[in-house]
């Protein structure tokens, strides 16, 4: 045991900070050497994967509520938390242990069990979705073959938590806001899966880690192939966190806190605590499908690939931020027109071209260059094209959809009134 | 600037079109009959000489006699303002008619003067108390409304400290 | 098929972060969408009419900054315009000149608290009213300078107002105009062509100029209707007939164009301030009448308390929120034997279940911030 303990210090694998699935890969050998038997070795990896995984989901937040309301405070021309610790920096914490005290309050006439577990069914599945994530070359917890399936079902059942917490606690903005939630995730899960269609049709693998690797053996990342689908899934997955501008389904200013109203102290911790960590979730998978993972054109033999895929993830989340600070609100109508009426189409369309713009590849083999910058001129071109002739087909920018200026006049009692005429 | 219109000259005109309705004319404003207050003000607003289309205020006013109600009426087209009022003397149950069939804005309005004098405004589509809650006791702005022993009423009658008369308050009954 | 559905009654308030106080609209849904609206007012009524029977004419003067209190300098000025036209006061020339641009810039800050809060309920969670208070902070700031307060200024008395400008009041103000037209801009690109704001606006809440005045509606939501009506220009007061400015009409009558009557509303009160910061003439700030006191220093002052002739006055400007005018009726006693306050906030609030009935709850929100009420002045 002791002899085991010394070689593997001493074997300098241990510290490869590159990428930690070589750390945990050592330790393993180390222990299966040492005669422990396979199952506990399978346990001791899969333990040191998750409590990674919970750590590093907790610190995250932990930064990003900083950083959210920083940045935020920036946008808005105030200071932003300041106080605790330096610049504010322990400011999350102090929140933390806030929550944590706090008494936690059960509405009369709430459903007890299900109030109770709601918070709790939301935060498994949240942190479930970041196994299938490939951190780096061999740090992906569990590199399952349907890994795409898996993020899109898994994120799929925080959609019943929801409403479990909306309708239990006896709330009727809590009950609108469930409702809400409900209709909204529904009609954008069919984007979603659209838009995860491109990359995988391209891959012909819906394991993560292939298409990765497929963008790193071809050094293109699939945004550059797939510009449509991109945006479908940011705004599919902004739905999916009640990121701003679909924030509806917790809209302070209509239905005070949506499905969360009735939650205080840690109960409400576990739902921001789950909403943080599914728009990590969200951001990952961007990462991994449309920007290259953990690849960073040959950098990622420099700079530890999970370092580089960590960067690339904060940066996506930085833009649900950024469009928190900036935009109103659409109302749920709107929203769900835009799914059906606009997004739906065009990202149906997208996997029609993408078939058979893979399928020609296919027949004729041309050099890998020629074909991929053929078919990302042709995506481009089309996904443009087809977002501004779809946008004018719906009307967009006529008639009552305009903005406009106010009339000055100087002769008092006038009548300006024209509902036909548009202002301008 | 606007035409503040002369309770006199209104007076005049609205007599021409219905003698005997109106009951006192000062220069600032027309006192009407009750009776006849709707038509008047449906003539006023609908005719294009006076356009009275915007009730600027409506309000009431307890003289202590009589209740009276008070309405600025305003013509956006000819840039005019007059006032106009009715008055009732039943202190029990005073009642005015509604000029919500003439203006919208009347509404609130009156569901203001009901709530804080008690004037009931027959033909309001929804006359209940709107800053008080129902079951009130009293109505508040009414001068004898939390009458001080030895029949005093709240107000003030003379300055605090100035001689003159032992201090009673605003009249007594 | 018809799915059968039961009515389901949500109160929007009185806690709510919306109602911009303490105000109450019991909604009454079918899903989303509005069937009935009712609204309950009076969580803030201090019965000030009833009050004010019991103070002197210039003791109330404090009670007009309680009823609208982001837009002090207006509820001020209406009520000494009324007093002044019962006692039949000449008021000297600058303080005419000093009551415009006071009640301007009251008039831009609060229109950058409506827009901002507009804003804020179409969803754009705090950034457009930090922006605008930015602007709203500066002319407090000057307020500050003139009178003391930031709030509840008190400013106006009556036959002139309390005390003059100090020296360096009109540079500073003069700094502000400079800055504010490149922060009008910003907002007017920023908001008027926001793809959101006219998806969430245009279209809802719609009042035609006949309803709008039927409605006794006033202030910018009549603009909004098309109906060119502003008292600063219909019957001018303080020193409006001598100053230039365009009446900001909308052409739709929706809550986008109570929005952009507000937003044009701001650049023609910068307009006017600049005529004015030039203008303004030397003189004394308040007119020697009755049993007036005279400061030490040449200044004359109100007199605390005094009897005005038996009769009655109806002196209505234009506030930021509309129409807002003082009914005085006296009986010759020290104090007003009636005092009414005709509140914008209130009367505009009128047509909203007209206005709320069919639409969705989200869109109930805006037309109400659309109304831009002061619970305070609803709810005097």
């Amino acid at each position: 045991m002791l002899h085991a303990l010394t070689a593997f210090l001493a074997s300098g694998d241990w510290y490869d900070l590159r990428d930690l699935g070589n750390t945990v890969g050592a330790v393993l050998d180390d222990l299966r050497s040492a005669g422990f038997p396979d199952w506990s070795v399978y346990v001791i990896s899969s333990l040191i994967g998750a409590v990674g995984i919970l750590l590093w989901g907790i610190l995250s937040c932990l930064a990003f509520i900083w950083i959210e309301r920083r940045v935020v405070a920036l946008m808005q021309n105030r200071k932003g938390p300041n106080r605790v610790g330096p610049a504010g920096l322990l400011q999350p914490v102090a929140d933390a242990i806030k929550l944590l005290l706090k008494e936690a309050i059960t509405t009369t006439g709430a459903d007890h069990i299900l109030f109770w577990a709601a918070p709790i069914i939301i935060f498994v599945p949240t942190l479930a979705v970041f196994a299938v994530l490939p951190f780096g070359p061999k740090m992906t917890l569990s590199d399952l073959n349907v890994g795409v399936l898996f993020l899109i079902a898994i994120a799929g059942i925080n959609t019943p938590s929801v409403f479990l917490a909306g309708w239990s606690s006896n709330n009727k903005y809590a009950m609108l806001g469930a409702m809400r939630t409900i209709a909204m995730l529904i009609s954008y899960e069919i984007i979603q899966v659209l838009a995860l269609l491109g990359p995988v049709i391209f891959v012909s693998s819906m394991r993560l880690g292939d298409i990765v690797g497929w963008q790193d053996h071809y050094n293109v990342w699939l945004i550059v192939l797939q510009p449509v689908g991109i945006l479908g899934y940011i705004i599919a997955g902004a739905v999916e966190t009640n990121r701003s501008p679909m924030d509806i389904a917790e809209a302070e200013s209509e239905i005070v806190a949506g499905y969360h109203t009735e939650y205080g102290g840690i109960k409400f911790g576990f739902f921001y605590q789950a909403e943080y960590l599914a728009g990590f979730a969200i951001a990952g998978a961007i990462v991994s499908l449309y920007l290259g993972g953990w690849t960073l054109w040959g950098a990622e033999n420099y700079i530890p690939p999970w370092i580089i895929f960590l960067g690339k993830l904060y940066s996506v989340f930085f833009i649900y931020i950024w469009t928190r600070g900036t935009l109103p609100r659409l109302r749920i109508d709107q929203l769900m027109a835009f799914a059906w009426k606009f997004l739906l189409p065009i990202m149906l369309v997208n996997v029609l071209v993408v078939g058979g713009e893979v399928l020609v590849w296919r027949e004729w083999e041309p050099a890998d260059e020629v074909a991929l910058s053929i078919i990302a001129a042709i995506n481009l071109i089309f996904g443009v094209a087809l977002v501004m002739a779809w946008a004018r087909f719906l009307g967009h920018g006529k008639g009552n959809q305009k903005g406009g200026r106010a009339i000055l006049t100087q002769e008092v009692g006038r009548i300006y009134f024209d509902p036909e005429t548009v202002a301008r | 600037m606007t035409l503040e219109v002369a309770g006199t000259d209104i007076a005049h005109v609205i007599e021409q079109r219905f003698p005997g309705a109106v009951e006192e004319a000062q220069p600032e404003f027309a006192m009407v009959a009750a009776d006849k207050l709707v038509s008047v003000m449906t003539f006023l607003r609908d005719e294009p000489d006076h356009y009275y289309k915007f009730l600027s205020s409506l309000t009431a006013v307890d003289r202590m006699e009589w209740f009276e109600v008070v309405y600025h009426l305003e013509s956006i087209k000819l840039n005019r303002i007059v006032a106009i009022k009715v008055r009732t003397y039943d202190r029990d149950q005073p009642v005015v008619p509604s000029m919500v069939s003439v203006w919208q804005g009347a509404h609130l309005q009156e569901r203001e003067a009901y709530d804080l004098f008690g004037i009931a405004f027959d033909g309001h589509p929804d006359l209940r108390r709107i800053f008080l809650w129902e079951g009130f006791a009293g109505w508040p702005l009414r001068k004898d409304y939390l009458m001080l022993p030895g029949g005093q009423m709240p107000g003030l009658e003379r300055f605090p400290g100035e001689p003159g008369v032992e201090f009673s308050g605003r009249g007594t009954e | 098929m018809t799915i059968k559905s039961e009515p389901f009654i949500v109160n929007v308030g009185p806690q709510h972060p919306s109602t911009h106080g303490v105000f109450r609209l019991r909604l009454t849904l079918d899903g989303e969408k509005i069937i009935d609206a009712d609204m309950v007012m009076g969580y803030l009524h201090r019965s000030m009419e009833k009050l004010a029977e019991e103070r002197t004419y210039t003791q109330n003067i404090p009670f007009t900054d309680r009823t609208d209190y982001l837009s002090a300098m207006t509820g001020n000025l209406a009520y000494v315009m009324a007093v002044e036209k019962l006692l039949g006061i000449e008021v000297p020339e600058r303080a005419l000149w000093l009551r415009t641009i006071m009640a301007e810039l009251q008039r831009i800050a609060s229109h950058a608290m409506a827009v901002g809060i507009f804003a804020n309920d179409c969803g754009a969670w705090q950034t457009p009213v930090m922006h605008m208070f930015r602007d709203r902070e500066k002319i407090l700031d000057l307020f500050e300078m003139a009178c003391g307060a930031r709030l509840t200024l008190n400013y106006m008395r009556i036959g002139g107002v309390s005390k003059d400008i100090p020296p360096e009041w009109l540079p500073q103000a003069r700094k502000l105009l400079a800055e504010l037209p490149a922060r009008f801009a910003e907002y007017e690109d920023l908001l008027l062509e926001n793809e959101i704001i006219v998806a969430r606006a245009r279209g809802i809440g719609t009042l035609t100029p006949e309803q709008a005045q039927a409605y006794s509606v006033s202030g910018p939501m009549l603009r909004a209707s098309g109906v060119a009506w502003d008292i600063r220009k219909a019957d001018p007061y303080a020193a409006y007939d001598k100053v230039d400015f365009d009446i900001a009409v909308g052409r739709n009558g929706d809550v986008f164009d109570r929005f952009v009557v507000r937003l044009a509303e701001m650049r023609q009160s910068l307009r006017i301030l600049e005529q004015a910061v030039d203008m303004i003439p030397g003189g004394p700030v308040h007119a020697r009448w009755g049993t007036a006191t005279v400061q030490p220093w040449g200044q004359a002052v109100a007199p605390l308390a005094f009897r005005p002739p038996v009769g009655e006055a109806y002196a209505r400007i234009e506030s930021p929120r509309g129409e807002i005018g003082y009914y005085i009726v006296s009986d010759g006693g020290p104090a007003p034997f009636r005092f009414h306050i005709r509140s914008p906030s209130f009367i505009n609030l009128t047509p909203l279940k007209l206005m709320t009935v069919g639409v969705t709850v989200a869109d109930a929100i805006v037309i109400l911030g659309s109304v831009d009420i002061v619970v305070g002045e609803v709810d005097r």
